[in-house]
């Protein structure tokens, strides 16, 4: 292949995937035919996972390799198009497939934090980052930090940084793994996780960036196309517009309208909805009521009678399920898993306290989709409790709004500016500008990167206003005796994606009766829009893709920090290239095994974890990657400081925050969640590089002219960095 | 490795385009995200604005920037007589 030019490869890529396309549609037009035959849902199911597993495994092989910059960079040959693909997939994971549109569905506008964040930071990444790293042309992002700063420790801390990020991130893509194949196929959860490792590691074991790269590209066709039909075909039945982007304007204003019917008690509507929402008050003013009677009785050490009720009653109602006539094996599981977490008066007070939270949730009034930052409803609350409420009154409320809602407004800022940055700070997505042929390539690719992203991106927000059209318009109101199929099919699958319960039990669904998970949205969306099971599966297929591709790259990212910067730079420069690559492989293998167990172990709170990885990302690397290009007096003793600092308050800020290390809210600073820790990490971290840099000396000449290399796409007499 | 005076101007271009491009990004995101309840008020063709940008008008600005940005600096390139050659 070296014989042929950058524009013949390009050629004959092109035609390989477009077959590759054409392929895929035969293919899914096949199995739907197969499916009017009779083929059973279980077997399309197990159909499009071993196709599609198998068609990776093979693109996997076809590009084992042998050579070092083939292994780490794929050749440095994808052209602009392509890398823009593999990015895109690298990039989407299983939370921005499945979770997305879910989160948009229950935050309304405030959920567009991600939509924003999740695209915007690629203006980073072309405008500050991936020329210069293309010029600079190593194989690692601590690559360019310690030739950059000179010496072992910011390569070090680049290395830590890299694997603190990644790793969580891969943990949860799994951990989706393991979801999407045990529902594709009815296998069990921890079997699934393993057909995924085996599903990542055919792709890059043999391969690495060049065989990871192809599998992506691959795997973005799948993807997009998966999440498109749906939500095109959903459009087309509610709109007559197949331009879903286009035509949920006129959705949204129904949706509006809807909403302002549900809030009004003098429709026939709202009036329905307040009837439930007062039994959730009640349901909420008894479990306060007992969590304070329960809590004065820890006080005087009387606490262990009431728990002991507590269990008497779930004992008895344990007793009864399992007196059925028909014994109801899951919900006898989770009766006894409740009984086993009832451990104490603490435990009680936990659970009451949820309770008491999500009963609160339902009780409040329907929230506006395309309301921005909206406040507690203090002002509304109080005008309907005391109508004679005086001015003074009614301004404390209105202020108290107020400040609800810049709070909101804030966190929005915050966390879209974490999620932009840390996009521009993610190892392995700048990682795949290393792979273009050339600078021009690369500026070129974080266009095409970009706008593949975005197609998945500018979707979500659609599908979220035409499900909840569906929603709102089709299942409220419908009596309990004929709700559609793919409510009962998805209610009996996992309660927490669906739930309804008649609560005041007059026959008639009502919104706040329904109970649905954000990952329902897009799994559900083929059977709301009536589509054959085929389309599901194609779905499933999707999301599957979604997460092997990000975990491809997260795990070459992990696995290339620690054998090409720790072993081989820093251990055994000598190292010849079979032995790099042996490690290399090895390393892949173990740090593939370990993501998987930890990923079987369902650890809680993953989601948490990712969001994390962005603001960790955004305050470790983003100052001293930028700083290092625009800034030629930045140095050794800046980037340490830079790092570390920047590293340091983050994590510091997390921990005092965030409940799952012990944290407390009360500890925020100006109210910033913890997600968004990297909004103080990083101003700390440019401070600490800055600061550090003008405390030592101006680096050596070389590294000014090093400076002066990566900003010119090419020079007379220019020095070389390019790695082997 | 001299740098001439055309050089020098090169890199100033470039951290001016660098400059003006972040400009709209920033306008394109947290100024709209800072008014975004007044922008609201204002409805085009079913969106209320300010959800409009943040759900696809601002992605379309950043595709946008991103773009003009790899064509200008790639013309750039070639003025300046510091593009690549054929790899």
């Amino acid at each position: 292949m070296s014989t042929q030019t950058q524009s013949q490869f390009f050629q004959q890529l092109k035609k390989y995937y477009t077959f590759y396309t054409g392929g895929f549609i035969a293919f899914v037009i096949v199995l739907a035919i197969l499916e009017q035959m009779g083929l059973p849902p279980r077997w399309i199911g197990y159909i499009f996972l071993a196709a599609t597993i198998s068609l990776y495994a093979g693109i996997g092989i076809m590009s084992r390799t042998a050579d070092v910059s083939e292994y780490y960079v794929a050749g440095r040959r994808v052209p602009a198009l392509f890398n823009g693909m593999a990015t895109g997939a690298d990039w989407m994971s299983a939370a921005s497939f499945i979770g997305m549109a879910g989160t948009l569905y229950l935050a309304g506008f405030d959920g567009l934090a991600f939509v924003m964040g999740w695209t915007g930071g690629y203006v980073l990444v072309a405008l500050f980052l991936a020329p210069y790293l293309r010029k600079f042309g190593q194989f690692t992002i601590p690559d360019f930090l310690g030739t950059r700063y000179g010496g072992n420790l910011p390569r070090t801390i680049g290395v830590i940084a890299a694997i603190i990020c990644s790793f969580t991130y891969v943990v949860a893509q799994i951990y989706g793994v393991g979801i999407i194949t045990a529902r594709l196929t009815g296998l069990e959860f921890q079997i699934g996780v393993f057909v995924g490792l085996a599903g990542i590691l055919v792709c890059s074991f043999l391969g690495g960036m060049r065989a990871v790269t192809w599998t992506q590209v691959a795997q973005y066709i799948i993807l997009i196309i998966a999440y498109m039909i749906p939500v095109v075909w959903l459009s087309v039945v509610h709109t007559g517009n197949p331009v879903p982007q286009i035509a949920y304007g006129q959705v949204l204003q129904k949706v509006t309208l809807k909403e302002n019917e549900l809030n009004n008690p003098a429709t026939v509507l709202g009036a329905a909805e307040a009837s439930v929402r007062a039994i959730y008050k009640e349901k909420q003013l008894a479990a306060e009521a007992k969590i304070k009677s329960l809590e004065a009785a820890i006080a005087t050490g009387s606490a262990d009678t009431i728990v002991g009720e507590a269990r008497a009653a779930l004992d008895a109602e344990l007793a009864a399920l399992k007196a059925a006539p028909e014994p109801d094996a899951k919900k006898i599981e989770a009766k006894t898993k409740e009984i086993a977490d009832l451990t104490g008066p603490d435990a009680l007070v936990a659970k009451l306290k949820k309770a008491a939270d999500g009963a609160k949730k339902s009780a409040g009034p329907v929230a506006a989709h395309a309301q921005p930052f909206s406040g507690k409803g203090a002002e509304k609350k109080l005008l309907n409790d005391k109508p004679d409420a005086s001015a003074a009154e009614i301004a404390a409320a209105k202020a108290e709004d107020q400040e609800a809602s810049n709070i909101k407004r804030r966190n929005f800022i915050a966390l879209v500016l974490c999620l932009m940055v840390g996009t521009a700070s993610l190892p392995h997505i700048l990682m795949r500008y290393y792979t273009t042929p050339s600078v021009r390539e690369a500026r070129k690719s974080v266009f095409w990167s970009l706008l593949f992203i975005f197609l998945l991106y500018f979707t979500a927000p659609a599908l979220a206003v035409l499900v909840k059209f569906e929603v709102y318009n089709n299942l409220v109101g419908l009596p309990f005796t004929s709700l559609p199929a793919w409510v009962a099919n998805w209610q009996a699958v996992d309660a927490t994606l669906m739930k309804i319960v008649d609560i005041n039990l007059d026959g008639i669904v009502q919104l706040a009766e329904i109970t649905i998970g954000g990952d329902l949205i897009v799994l559900a969306t083929p059977e709301i829009a009536g589509l054959p099971y085929v389309i599901s599966g194609m779905v499933a297929a999707g999301g599957l893709a979604a997460a092997l591709s990000t975990a491809d790259g997260l795990l070459l990212t992990i696995a290339n920090a620690l054998s090409h910067d720790v072993y081989y730079k820093m251990i055994d420069p000598k190292a010849s290239t079979i032995r790099r690559l042996a490690i290399s492989r090895s390393l892949l293998l173990v740090v593939a095994v370990f993501a998987a167990y930890t990923a079987s172990l369902k650890p809680g709170d993953i989601l948490f974890l990712v969001g994390a990885a962005f603001s960790l990302a955004a305050s470790a690397f983003f100052p001293a990657l930028v700083l290092g290009v625009f800034w030629k007096r930045a140095n050794y003793l800046g980037a340490v400081v830079g790092m570390l600092a920047g590293l340091g308050v983050c994590m510091y800020y997390m921990f005092i925050t965030y409940d799952f290390f012990g944290g407390v809210a009360a500890n925020e600073w100006f109210a910033i969640k913890p997600i968004a820790a990297g909004v103080f990490g990083m101003p700390i971290g440019f401070l600490g590089v800055i600061i550090g840099s003008l405390l030592s000396r101006a680096p050596s000449l070389e590294i000014q002219q090093l400076v002066d290399h990566v900003r010119y796409p090419s020079l007379v007499n220019d020095i070389e960095t390019r790695a082997a | 490795m001299e740098l001439s005076e055309r050089h020098q101007e090169y890199w100033r271009k470039n951290l001016r385009i660098t400059a003006v491009l972040l400009a709209i990004w920033f306008v394109a995101t947290f100024v709209v995200i800072f008014f975004a309840p007044q922008l609201n008020e204002i409805v085009i063709m079913g969106f209320p604005l300010a959800f409009y940008m943040a759900a696809q008008g601002s992605l379309i600005i950043y595709v946008v920037i991103i773009w003009f940005y790899a064509r200008r600096m790639n013309q750039l390139d070639n003025e300046y007589g510091v593009q690549e050659g054929e790899e």
